[in-house]
């Protein structure tokens, strides 16, 4: 089975993000990146289905240069090749022409699955795997909580069928069967991701990374989505900040509770 | 030209994000001064589209279909692009659901449009319409604007409008379905039935108070400590999801979107950074205290009390307090 993890590389959780002096997108000189995660545990499922079923698992990223760090990443877990379109606009570029790009890098391949995250933490559309489906010709399904593995790639007379489960709103869950090829958005915690290996990060350095610029691969890298101002939201609510020692602010909280609050 | 709020419904029962797209369909309709339709999708849904006339709305489009009785994403995107094809709305509202996350980007992607998606605000500048939407998680709000030609695809969040704040009308609107062409082959996925996995031991929608913890924990066996806390105040232990991802509590005990709806009239978060998905099954909570090493963390957005500060700190601080005033 020849498995597709789309990856983004996103700044550092807890990272602290800053707007820059233009006020229309965010400093990001001094910020450490990482892949996004959802996106690690839908290379993580990629690596299993491949452990089980054989194939290869390619990477995919698009992005700014430093991008081909979480390349390497996927490839010290176990990825067989990676894909790189370069181009410093991705950062931040609309969902569309994200997936416009990821599009015509894929269609030059045979790919049985694409596997990307169900939303980056940065931009947060929660849309690019959805839309690659719809560019790709291929059905998808969301929000994926579990590959079922036995039985999934049951051989049919009309070619082999993939079940999965996906999370609905409120702890609800549904199982959804689909030809295949397919695409599948993962959601964060379907498994449990692995670390790279120093015998994997060795091997990941003689592993094949293919480079394109969007120009090679005959997209225009157009997005129809702007920023024109970036800011720190405004409060909903007045909150009170209880300063001091952890023990007088635990003691000022304490009384607030009971005399401001009442609910204690 | 006219603004459609694509509602959502599942076997009949509305999904009541479902206002909240009419409440801000009709406040961009007001805004750019044209019409606003809703459409229902789905199958035998006449009745329904009678309850969405009461809306203040120029026409309730009924999207009818038996292939439209369970949901797929191939069957709702070819269904509403006919009914996108039929009405030709400047924009398409829809409610940011998990169905909606599922196919309206595809929908878009048909027309070779952009989705904007996850929208909390909409204001008007000079002729265009000024988006806000979230980025890196919560922390920063974006205003963005939309180039191109109709029609715009955007989604709304989920608290960002008040459904209540839907103008009603005062004679109901016209209810008129569309001729929807479908075929069982152009419908690739196979929909079971829904299913809920929890075993329902514990219920946290009549806890009066809760003690919730995230990823700031660190570890599964710092929860213990969280748990004294909870034990003292009377309350239940909840967290976010990266918590029940980690097996660390059940499921059952996940706030947010995909978990539990609370509204205890004391809700302390440690350590989570208040992401919408969490934030939505909390907001409601009558009093919101936050503890949080970062001070611009958004769950200070949306607290009555807050303390910055580091929670291995702060929670024995509590606990100790708590001891101390109850002498046990
Ligand atoms: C479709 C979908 C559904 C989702 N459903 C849910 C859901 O139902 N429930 C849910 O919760 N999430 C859900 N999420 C995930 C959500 O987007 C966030 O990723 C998640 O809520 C983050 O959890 P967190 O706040 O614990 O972790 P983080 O975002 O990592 O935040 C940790 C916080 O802890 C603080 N911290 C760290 N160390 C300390 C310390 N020592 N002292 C004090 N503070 C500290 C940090 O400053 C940070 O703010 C969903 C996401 C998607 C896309
Ligand atoms: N620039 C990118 N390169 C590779 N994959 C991406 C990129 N942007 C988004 N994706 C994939 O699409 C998913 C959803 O992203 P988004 O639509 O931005 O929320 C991510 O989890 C990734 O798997």
């Amino acid at each position: 089975m020849n498995i597709f993890v789309c990856l983004k590389q996103v700044p550092a959780r807890d990272s602290l993000i800053r707007v820059n002096t233009a006020g229309d997108w965010i400093d990001d000189g001094d910020l450490s990146f990482e892949m996004n995660e959802p996106d690690a545990f839908a290379l993580e499922e990629g690596l299993r289905l491949k452990e089980k079923h054989g194939g290869e698992v390619v990477a995919v990223t698009a992005g700014p240069a430093r991008s081909a760090s979480t390349i390497r990443e996927a490839l010290a877990k176990g990825a067989d090749r990676g894909i790189l379109i370069e181009d410093d606009r991705f950062a931040q570029s609309d969902a569309l022409a994200t997936a416009g790009a990821l599009a015509a890098a894929l269609s030059k391949e045979k790919h049985d699955l694409v596997l990307t995250g169900l939303q980056s933490d940065d931009a947060g559309f929660g849309q690019v795997g959805v839309i690659l489906a719809e560019l790709l010709g291929l059905p998808h399904g969301t929000i994926i909580m579990e590959v079922v593995a036995e039985g999934i790639m049951e051989v049919s007379a009309e070619g082999s069928s993939i079940r999965v489960k996906r999370e609905l709103e409120a702890g609800w869950f549904q199982h959804v069967e689909m030809p295949l090829p397919a695409l599948l958005t993962i959601q964060s915690g379907i498994n449990k991701v692995r670390y790279a290996t120093l015998i994997g990060i060795k091997k990941a350095k003689s592993k094949p990374l293919q480079r394109y610029t969007p120009q090679d691969l005959g997209v225009e890298l157009a997005s129809r989505q702007s920023i024109r101002r970036l800011y720190a939201p405004k409060s909903a609510k007045q909150t009170q900040f209880l300063e001091g020692s952890p023990k007088e602010a635990a003691a000022k909280l304490l009384e607030k509770l009971r005399f401001e609050a009442r609910v204690l | 030209m006219s603004v459609l709020i694509v509602t959502e419904q599942r076997g009949g029962q509305w999904h009541k994000m479902s206002w909240e797209a009419v409440a801000a369909g009709q406040q961009i309709a007001k805004l750019l001064e044209i019409e606003a339709f809703a459409a229902v999708v789905g199958s035998g849904v006449e009745s329904l589209g009678g309850e969405v006339a009461k809306y203040k709305l120029t026409e309730v489009i009924l999207c009818n279909h038996e292939l439209l009785a369970d949901y797929t994403p191939d069957g709702f995107s070819l269904a509403l692009r006919q009914a996108i094809e039929h009405l030709k709305p400047e924009i398409v509202i829809f409610p940011h659901t998990y169905q909606v996350r599922d196919f309206a980007p595809k929908l878009a992607a048909s027309f070779g449009k952009p989705f904007l998606s996850d929208v909390v605000g909409v204001t008007r500048e000079d002729a265009a319409l000024i988006f806000v939407r979230q980025l890196f998680q919560g922390k920063l709000n974006a205003d963005v604007s939309v180039e191109g030609e109709a029609p715009f695809f955007v989604s709304v969040q989920s608290g960002a409008f008040r459904g209540d704040s839907a103008e009603s009308a005062s004679a109901p609107a016209a209810v008129r379905g569309i001729d929807v062409t479908l075929e069982a082959s152009q419908i690739r996925t196979r929909p079971q039935k829904p299913f809920r996995e929890s075993k329902g031991e514990v219920d946290l929608s009549s806890a009066p108070i809760i003690v919730s913890v995230g990823r700031g924990i660190k570890e599964a066996e710092n929860i213990a400590m969280a748990e004294e806390l909870a034990r003292l105040l009377g309350g239940e232990i909840a967290a976010s999801r990266p918590i029940c991802d980690n097996g660390w509590l059940p499921l059952e005990r996940q706030i947010g979107s995909s978990g539990q709806t609370v509204s205890p009239k004391l809700y302390l978060a440690l350590g989570i950074s208040g992401a919408i998905q969490h934030v939505v099954g909390m907001k409601g909570s009558r009093t919101v205290v936050a503890v949080n090493k970062d001070e611009s963390a958004p769950i200070f957005e949306i607290a009555d009390y807050g303390i910055v500060g580091d929670l291995f700190d702060v929670v024995p601080a509590l606990v100790e307090a708590l001891k101390e005033s109850s002498g046990d």
